[in-house]
């Protein structure tokens, strides 16, 4: 069974790869029509900035989506020998997934202001974005000591390891988006006129917030996969 | 300026911005003012590549030197003795990591990506400079903590580069404690860096090229680089994952990957760990890691080979679609390393069959490039002899990776020098070679100076003669079923022939080892007295040599980008007035459309 999906997956593979190279059809050595078609084919108008985030949490998902796997096979591995324990996850960690949404919805409201260009509003809800996210933090680490307190150490079993490194590692990528939002907030001040502030960020309040979407869909899948194994 | 001729719409003005500051223009790029700001913390591109590439060379000899302390070892063990077993099997395991990671990975991306992609896509710089800037301390930073391995108590590690556990967490195993540590930190941070440096690469590829260099215009170092980038950046996470699992296994105790043993005569603390799931992990970085370092090696082959032979390359969008395919298909053959690891037997055929058919566009690429030779006018320059070298090196390495890759002739030369003479061949000196065809080519673009050629062509053949001098008979010794990674043989279970091939092997090792300080001398000697090369000594067609200075300035191309109107392989056009047409010269008397077969 887990052989035919493989060769099934393979099969949808070389499939996907034979759509891909009908994208690059085009015949380079034929120069006739070189000054006219300088740059035919699916080019797009996104900024380099948006190519390297959507390249970014292409890194980002293969990291998470490794770590799942890793967390399923250890798992199957552990049921088998029984050292695997489902784990008892402190409650606080729904309140904390709601101050994260919180965070994600307080950032999309501010690129709603970036782009209507409202500067009072962008920088109140940029703010709350970011002081929601930083809460969040802080609670995960309540989460962590309670977890501690009752006994569940790293070494204790692989299910609560397990809950520590994720926890860690999408605290990190929290941690990283921080920072480009403290940079961002920065330059929200200054002494330009309003507007071209606004406009001077709009594109990186607009990245900061599909960061956060992808990061709070992260841990949504992360506490989805704990609470359900 | 990208995008179809004549002013963005207003819409796309804004979007634009970022990529237009970068396009025509008559002041510096992040104008560097100081000695400081251009040479040590500089954000050019081509300094960067330069940083990398000294970098990368420097910790290269040092797996240079080990390897041949080894082969001193092996060939000679009651003559020298230069190191006890632990130490051996630390210098077998330092070697292997920093050749695959430290010098190729870091030489083929940091180095030629970097120098590369800007120059070959008439873009003035990466597109994130500063990033650019930081990938590359971050990986020098990676460089010493590998380093400071040798320093710590203990050692560094000596469970071999694949790091299995239990065994490199284990008491009895060299650095067990430290030297591990020292060794997955230094990994983790080195992703950081490739990372930094890969987001760069890609998305300067995608967005800033320069007026009509369309993706099928672009020549195939760059195709090369570009999709080895990705894999990278896809590849490099489970490396990652698998680095933080077996810190925390190894430092507070957990059990991702060690399971419970009784080592020494003491029971271990873990419990339940899967050791499998690590070499899962591992390989499925390690797979598509030999093809990081292989594409831009295919890559840049394919314009050595076209340049040299005045001859288009023979089929351009296969050799796309075969870098593509190649790239796509490295993912699912992972666990052909792993044949005998104790998986589920049934993997073996999806894993065999899978590594056969990753072997059709590698066969394509390889008629192609012997095609583009094929009534070529070829000119045996010292880039075009390591071309021709390359081609020899990797069919060699590329037929008895079809003996390993098929799971019944696998097993019983798994774990012997056949092993170890094949990825040696496939992915230790091809790429090398590519690497030196590289280094003449692009030197006198880097320097303005040619390379000493009588250096350069003995440089070639004592490598390339004594690279088969050396791997040659390790064949031999593998299906004799001499075991790799043991300090020293007995000769009540060999025959005396095997330890005479094994001196014999260090003895062209030496000489080989030797042959590359000439490559070293000609470097820094050619710097000062080789001959001026002038602005395109091989009157080639690509964009890097059509700078209006060598070596290119920074911002590359002076107030105005290029505009590409060709591909990069029009040579010996019927009815041109030269045997090459630049890729920016337009269609017009004495540089006609070319008749390409692609």
């Amino acid at each position: 069974m887990t052989l035919t999906t493989a060769y099934a997956a393979l099969g949808a593979g070389i499939g996907l790869w034979a759509f891909l190279v009908t994208r690059l059809r085009a015949r380079p050595w034929q120069t006739k029509d070189a000054t006219g078609a300088l740059h035919e084919g699916g080019e797009t108008q996104l900024t380099p900035q948006r190519i390297g985030l959507f390249m970014f949490l292409g890194v980002v998902t293969s990291l998470f989506g490794l770590f799942i796997t890793a967390y399923h096979m250890r798992m199957m591995d552990g049921m088998g020998h029984g050292d695997w324990v489902h784990l008892p996850l402190p409650r606080l960690l729904w309140i904390n997934s709601a101050v994260l949404m919180l965070g994600s919805v307080a950032m999309q409201w501010a690129k709603g202001a970036a782009e209507r260009g409202e500067l009072g509003a962008l920088r109140a809800r940029l703010l709350a974005g970011g002081l929601l996210t930083g809460a969040f933090l802080v609670l995960q680490l309540a989460a962590w000591r309670e977890l501690a307190a009752s006994g569940f150490l790293m070494a204790a079993n692989p299910a609560v390891a397990f809950f520590y490194v994720l926890t860690a590692v999408h605290g990190l990528h929290l941690v990283g988006g921080l920072a480009v939002w403290g940079y961002t907030l920065k330059r929200l001040g200054g002494a330009a006129p309003p507007a071209t502030r606004v406009k001077d960020v709009r594109e990186a309040v607009a990245l900061c917030t599909l960061y956060w979407h992808y990061l709070m869909i992260v841990w949504l899948v992360l506490f989805g996969l704990m609470l359900s194994t | 300026m990208r995008g179809a001729p004549g002013a963005p719409p207003e819409g796309e003005k804004e979007q634009l911005m970022a990529y237009v500051a970068m396009a025509d223009r008559d002041h510096e790029l992040h104008d560097p003012q100081t000695f400081i700001t251009k040479y040590i913390w500089s954000q050019d591109h081509k300094v960067i590549a330069i940083q990398y590439g000294v970098t990368a060379i420097g910790i290269g000899l040092v797996a240079l030197v080990l390897s041949l302390v080894m082969r001193l070892q092996l060939g000679f063990p009651h003559t020298f003795s230069l190191i006890a077993p632990a130490d051996y099997y630390q210098a077998i395991t330092m070697h292997g990591m920093i050749m695959v990671i430290y010098l190729l990975t870091a030489l083929f991306l940091g180095g030629f990506g970097n120098y590369l992609i800007p120059l070959m896509c008439g873009s003035r710089d990466m597109v994130f400079p500063y990033m650019n800037m930081l990938s590359y301390w971050v990986y020098l930073l990676a460089v010493l903590i590998l380093v400071a391995g040798f320093f710590i108590p203990g050692g560094p590690t000596g469970a071999g580069w694949t790091l299995y556990p239990p065994q490199a967490v284990s008491t009895g195993t060299p650095g067990a404690s430290w030297g591990i540590v020292c060794m997955l930190l230094s990994l983790g941070v080195f992703i950081i860096a490739f990372t930094m440096g890969g987001l760069n690469y890609v998305t300067t590829v995608l967005q800033a090229r320069c007026r009509g260099m369309t993706l099928m215009r672009m020549p195939l170092s760059v195709w090369g680089i570009f999709v080895a980038t990705i894999l990278g950046l896809l590849a490099f996470p489970a490396l990652l994952v698998s680095a933080v699992m077996m810190t925390l296994d190894a430092t507070v105790g957990t059990s991702f990957f060690m399971p419970a043993m009784l080592s020494m005569g003491h029971t271990n603390t873990h419990g339940g760990g899967s050791p499998l799931l690590f070499q899962h992990l591992f390989w499925f970085f390690g797979h598509p890691e030999v093809y990081i370092v292989a594409l831009p090696a295919f890559g840049i082959v394919s314009d050595l080979l076209s340049v040299h032979s005045r001859r288009h390359i023979f089929g351009y969008r296969m050799m796309v679609w075969a870098i593509l395919a190649i790239g796509c298909l490295s993912f699912v053959v992972w666990a052909h390393h792993m044949y005998v690891s104790g998986m589920n037997p049934y993997f073996g055929f999806f894993f065999a069959t899978t590594t056969l058919i990753i072997a059709v566009p590698t066969a394509i690429k390889v008629y192609n490039w012997v095609l583009t030779l094929w009534r070529g006018d070829i000119h045996l320059t010292v880039p075009m002899l390591f071309a021709i070298g390359f081609i020899f090196t990797f069919i060699h390495g590329g037929l008895t990776g079809l003996f390993l890759g098929n799971v019944t002739v696998d097993v019983p030369l798994s774990a012997t020098y056949f092993v170890v003479a094949h990825f040696h061949m496939v992915m230790g000196v091809s790429p090398i070679l590519v690497v030196f065809g590289a280094v003449y080519h692009w030197y006198p673009k880097m320097s303005g100076r040619m390379l000493n050629d009588t250096l350069g062509r003995l440089h070639f053949w004592i490598t390339f003669i004594g690279v088969y001098a050396i791997y040659l008979p390790m064949h031999y010794l593998g299906i004799m079923g001499v075991p790799r990674r043991y300090f020293m043989y007995s000769t009540a279970d060999f025959p005396p022939s095997v330890q005479e091939l094994n001196a014999a092997i260090t003895v062209s090792a030496l000489i080989v080892g030797a042959a590359q300080l000439i490559l070293l001398f000609n470097l820094v000697y050619s710097l000062f007295k080789g001959k001026p090369a002038g602005g395109n000594p091989w009157r080639a067609t690509s964009l890097e040599w059509q700078t209006p200075e060598t070596p290119p300035k920074h911002g590359n191309w002076g107030p105005k980008l290029p505009v590409v109107y060709r591909w990069a392989y029009d040579y010996s056009v019927p009815g041109a007035k030269e045997d090459f047409i630049p890729q920016n010269v337009p269609p017009g008397p004495g540089a006609p459309a070319s008749h390409g077969h692609g």
